[in-house]
């Protein structure tokens, strides 16, 4: 038979084929894009990146001078997002667990309370949230002026400023000097993206919980283990098969949330483009690095699921 | 869910790679398009007051807007023939370039990055300005160089943050910017005591105290930090509109300079200055030359008055905002505001 009327293969042909158009299609638009951009004047391309910035960042995980390169501003702000997404999830997850299992409580009124929470949180607009979480933030704490330490820790307007290892923060002028400084822009969002998600996350862990079949938790308990161990041993193992998958979106769902940190003043990796974009005018470059970074932070957050997934599977020996 | 403003931006962008993929180059003239559709499509800032923003009413009013009034006057006879689009900071450039609007008059600074590389031209100076900072009076301070260790509120998008930079790092000053994608959310942080200073435009800081609700409790810090010429832009490649752009805005300057309002035009018609003459039309014509009528200017200065009724209206002593003229008065009377001659 030769080797075009298999089909197997003609499958494959057929994929090729598709694939071929799909990027030539691509190529075209990029090409065609660029050239019309040419023609109308528009400069492009990536060699801003390595042009002197000149703006400030309020706050930024490595240091970062307005003399630096656009490129260390944009890595300043991933640098960002990716604090505001690790703490986020890690605080989201402990908290969306925790209000999972108590939808399965005894007590009707941590029961209720859990309900509340979730019906609450999951139907306001993120954004609302957030505003209301730095309004409340920026309108109720104290002004750095009149603020006193509580065991050296400052709580004002500039943020909670903590000890570090002897060194105290002190007042100088109209902020706070020394020790470790969380803004109430990196709180109010770490807050809002926290509580929202944590509701989702509590959806997804009580219908894990509640797809376990009721046998094994009655068998636990028959054989004589307390409730909190039949969850902990039985239910929790064995319901995160259904939990993980979801899971992951939220933890991707999270990490994509925090763009919305410019309405708060957050400087995350969007607001640095924003800025970006507006001093050199390249739009186009400014969208595909955002782009591009989701996108990868996104897969990378897959893959480490995908193989936490695997691990917790069923395994049949 | 990403950040609206976001999904436009790359709504927009890819607005333009399609807009620009499906036209040839100099495809119609802008001026035969905004003819053939009988009505100017103009960006404009979304809420700044004196500049441009809506009534109760949605009616838009301002320097910015009466620009464009004046040139839909000029053009197709009728100042009310504007479609105006509110814009923000980042969506602007795109819009233009990607041919959405027609002119972009929208407070936007006239620099060299932006002259050279977006694939626009400014059209002229609609109001020489320049970057301030606002802070309450409790703070009991008087110069901007007593900033140290202070937090700064200021909207995205503008080219506010690399001054606030430079005047930092020329004064030694540690000053923290915090930015905010709206206007309203920098004016409310700066409000509720988070930032100790507010900056933008100098025109700006006065709207924003014009419609505080206590504006006796701020001051204006006399340093001006920047050169903030502010004016309108048009795309490349269109040389007959970016012309009629910059004459009409021209005629507007000339009209203060010659005294013609628009109380006393039609009187003024049959004045025997020669220059009065050339501006309305009644000796040479000179709007032929642009691709117009003899009566351009004269249609302009009807539906908006001269430069000089311009500002007073929208920011000047008949506004809330009461501005002085300072450079944006006539040449001739101490300020820099000088139009090339009509003739």
């Amino acid at each position: 038979m030769a080797f075009w009327r298999n089909q197997k293969t003609r499958g494959w042909l057929y994929q090729l084929a598709a694939l071929l158009l799909v990027a030539a299609c691509i190529v075209w638009l990029a090409d065609n894009t660029l050239e019309n951009m040419r023609n109308r004047g528009i400069q492009s391309g990536f060699d801003f990146l390595s042009q002197p910035a000149g703006f400030a960042i309020s706050e930024s995980l490595f240091g970062y001078e307005s003399t630096d390169t656009y490129w260390r501003a944009f890595l300043a702000g991933l640098g960002n997002t990716l604090k505001v997404a690790v703490v986020g999830i890690i605080l989201t997850t402990i908290l969306g667990v925790l209000l999972g299992v108590g939808r399965f409580s005894h007590n009707i009124l941590i029961r209720g309370l859990c309900l509340t929470y979730v019906e609450v949180f999951r139907n306001v607009p993120l954004l609302l949230q957030l505003l209301m979480w730095y309004l409340v933030c920026v309108e109720w704490l104290p002004n750095v002026r009149e603020a006193e330490p509580f065991l050296g820790i400052y709580l004002t307007k500039a943020g909670l400023a903590l000890p570090w290892f002897g060194d105290m923060p002190v007042k100088a002028g109209f902020g706070i000097k020394g020790g470790v400084n969380l803004s109430p822009e990196f709180f109010a969002l770490l807050l809002g993206l926290t509580i929202y998600t944590a509701s989702y996350i509590a959806e997804i862990v009580r219908s894990g919980i509640a797809s376990v079949p009721r046998g094994q938790r009655e068998a636990a308990l028959a054989l004589g283990l307390s409730r909190g161990q039949t969850m902990r041993l039985i239910q929790l193992p064995q319901a995160l098969r259904v939990i993980i998958p979801p899971l992951t979106n939220q933890y991707l769902n999270l990490t994509k949330n925090s763009s919305l940190a410019v309405a708060v003043g957050y400087p995350e990796l969007v607001s640095i483009a924003n800025t970006s974009l507006n001093q050199t005018g390249r739009a186009v470059e400014c969208i595909a690095v955002i782009m591009a970074v989701y996108l990868t932070l996104s897969l990378l957050t897959s893959a480490f699921m995908g193989w936490y997934n695997r691990r917790s599977a069923i395994k049949e020996r | 869910m990403l950040k609206n403003t976001l999904s436009r931006t790359i709504a927009s962008v890819a607005l333009c790679a399609t807009a620009v993929v499906s036209l040839p180059a100099h495809a119609g003239k802008t001026l035969d398009t905004i003819k053939s559709r009988d009505q100017l499509v103009c960006g404009v800032n979304v809420a700044l007051a004196g500049f441009s923003s809506t009534d109760s009413e949605g009616k838009w009013s301002g320097m910015d807007v009466d620009y464009c009034k004046a040139l839909a006057a000029s053009i197709l006879g009728d100042a009310n023939k504007v479609k105006y689009v509110p814009l923000n900071a980042q969506q602007r450039f795109t819009a233009l370039q990607s041919g959405e609007i027609d002119i972009l008059s929208r407070n936007t600074t006239w620099t060299l990055t932006r002259d050279a590389s977006l694939g626009a031209n400014f059209v002229g100076v609609m109001y020489y300005d320049g970057q301030g900072f606002m802070v309450k009076k409790e703070l009991k301070i008087a110069s901007a160089k007593e900033l140290n260790g202070a937090t700064v509120c200021t909207q995205s998008g503008t080219t506010t943050e690399k001054n606030l930079s430079d005047f930092a790092r020329a004064n030694k000053l540690d000053i923290k910017p915090l930015v905010f994608e709206k206007n309203e959310a920098a004016t409310g942080a700066y409000q509720s005591g988070r930032c100790q200073a507010y900056t933008t435009d100098a025109s700006g800081l006065a709207a924003e105290r014009s419609i505080s609700k206590t504006p006796d409790e701020h001051m204006i810090l006399p340093e001006i930090i920047s050169k903030e010429p502010l004016g309108p832009l048009v795309r490349r490649g269109d040389d007959e509109f970016f012309a009629i752009s910059k004459w009409v805005l021209n005629a507007l300057l000339e009209g203060e300079e010659y005294g013609l309002t628009q109380a006393n035009l039609d009187e003024k018609k049959s004045s025997d200055d020669p220059n009065i003459q050339r501006i309305l039309g009644t000796s040479e014509n000179m709007g032929t030359l642009l691709g117009l009528d003899k009566e351009w200017a004269y249609r302009a200065l009807k539906a908006t008055g001269n430069y000089g009724e311009i500002f007073e209206r929208n920011v000047g002593k008949d506004s809330p905002l009461k501005l002085e003229r300072g450079l944006n008065q006539p040449w001739n009377k101490g300020g820099i505001m000088y139009a090339p001659p009509i003739r």
